[in-house]
């Protein structure tokens, strides 16, 4: 690891404050960012740490959403009575990341901002149609996340809490490596209060993204089978030493429609 | 340039000036002395080096002891501060749940907080709770029953 400065925030505008004077980042549990200082593909000349910011810690309810504080570990979503209560399927998702002591540590904001192509948030974040609420502004699901690895963050800009307005229904189902349980591919379906269905799959491609061919058979008929006769074009879609493309896009609409089926 | 750090290690108050990108296990191993805690993988894989974090179990190769600023941490060696045995190590003893012995104390401490969140736990969700710990010699079946057999005696 690289040499490394570290700071304490105490609001979150003065963790802003921070960034912009030190061209650092934030720090959050740091189960992504310490083993990518460790590999020095990350250096941060300054690590700005979140935990202290109160407010961005709990889960509430504002009318229609639940809302996340972007400090909120893994495993306080997996156990918050709240959450199991507004969207179950969100606590399972939690419940399912790594393993015990990852997500004691690891964030929800930490891992919206790492937008890991294979990680579990951002599908739920897309499928919800979400908000992730920022210092600065509030930005649509669709909006946030760019590519592999990127969203539309501005490097002084700290994601304060993610917002879940109400489904009727969702389910979120991977495929998890059987060695870090990170998605190979996994899919939330969820279909929003206005009747309108969203498919979100992580794991399969360069970043996430909504299977609409799958969308627009749910909406016809929102059952396992019509999930399960969708052809997933493979195209784009990530070769590697764990699954070839073809089997990913096979993988989509199995995914798909166990979520289904799960969505009761 | 050096940080101030202040927490407390089984109980006991340490303080320290460290280096920002010290490892908690560095600090407890190298500058403690609490050799307990070990290092398997060192990128978070195994869960050799898992302590508790105020009653929390993590891996302290994946967390910076900054991190732990003003944390209360418990380490392997603060479950038997006067040499008796504590009922989950005595039952990883009893049941062979061992065999080197080198993930073990990563294991007796993911297991307390398995226990302690999910009290009378089956077979199935031991397993699945102890995802984060891997084990090379003994094929986990006597690390689930001493598990349960060390649940049972916490519950006494
Ligand atoms: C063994 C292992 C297994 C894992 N398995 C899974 C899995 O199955 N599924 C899965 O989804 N993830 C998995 N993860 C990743 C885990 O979920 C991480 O917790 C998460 O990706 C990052 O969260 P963090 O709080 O640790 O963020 P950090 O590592 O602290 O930060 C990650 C990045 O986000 C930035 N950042 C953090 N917080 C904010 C914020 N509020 N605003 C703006 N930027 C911010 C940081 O600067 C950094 O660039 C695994 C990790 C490990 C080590
Ligand atoms: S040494 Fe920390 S998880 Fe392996
Ligand atoms: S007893 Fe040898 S690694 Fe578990």
């Amino acid at each position: 690891m690289y040499e490394v400065e570290y700071k304490q925030a105490k609001t979150v505008a003065d963790a802003a404050a921070l960034l912009a004077k030190t061209g650092g980042k934030p720090l959050a549990g740091g189960q992504s960012l310490i083993a990518a200082m460790k590999l020095r593909l990350a250096q941060p000349g300054t690590l700005v740490d979140l935990s202290g910011i109160a407010d961005l810690h709990g889960i509430r309810r504002e009318g229609d959403a639940l809302v996340i504080g972007a400090m909120t570990r893994h495993a306080g979503i997996a156990s918050s009575t709240e959450v199991k209560r507004a969207i179950p399927a969100l606590a399972a998702l939690a419940e399912g990341i790594g393993d015990r002591q990852v997500r004691n540590m690891g964030t929800i904001g930490g891992a919206l901002a790492n937008n890991d192509p294979a990680a579990d948030w951002p599908a739920a974040v897309l499928a919800l149609n979400a908000t992730v609420v920022t210092g600065k502004r509030r930005l649509a699901a669709g909006d946030f996340f760019k590519g592999m690895y990127e969203t539309a963050l501005a490097a002084d800009e700290i994601i304060t809490a993610v917002s879940f307005p109400s489904p009727k229904k969702a389910a979120y189902v991977k495929f998890p490596n059987p060695a870090s349980r990170f998605a190979l591919v996994g899919v939330f379906v969820a279909q929003l209060a206005d009747g309108s269905v969203r498919v979100a799959v992580t794991g399969a491609a360069p970043a996430v993204f909504r299977a609409t061919g799958i969308e627009a058979a749910l909406a016809k008929s929102f059952t396992a089978d019509a999930a399960k006769a969708v052809k997933v074009d493979a195209s784009g879609l990530n070769t590697d030493l764990h699954a070839t493309a073809a089997y990913r896009a096979h993988l989509v609409s199995v995914m798909a429609s166990r979520a289904v089926a799960a969505c009761g | 340039m050096g940080i101030q750090i202040a927490m407390t290690v089984n109980g006991k108050a340490v303080d320290a000036d460290v280096d920002p990108r010290t490892l908690l296990v560095d600090f407890l191993r190298i500058n403690l002395g609490l050799t307990g805690t070990h290092v398997g993988c060192d990128t978070a894989q195994c869960g050799a080096c898992t302590v508790h974090l105020n009653g929390r179990a993590i891996k302290a190769c994946n967390v910076l002891a900054v991190q732990a600023q003003g944390a209360a941490i418990v380490t392997i060696e603060g479950l038997s501060p006067d040499g008796v045995l504590h009922p989950m190590q005595a039952a990883f003893k009893d049941c062979h749940g061992l065999q080197c012995g080198f993930c073990t104390p990563g294991m007796v401490m993911s297991a307390l907080d398995l226990v302690e969140r999910h009290p009378g736990a089956d077979e199935a969700t031991i397993r699945e709770q102890l995802e984060g710990n891997l084990c090379r010699c003994t094929g986990y079946q006597n690390i689930v029953r001493a598990v349960q057999q060390g649940a049972a005696a916490m519950a006494k």
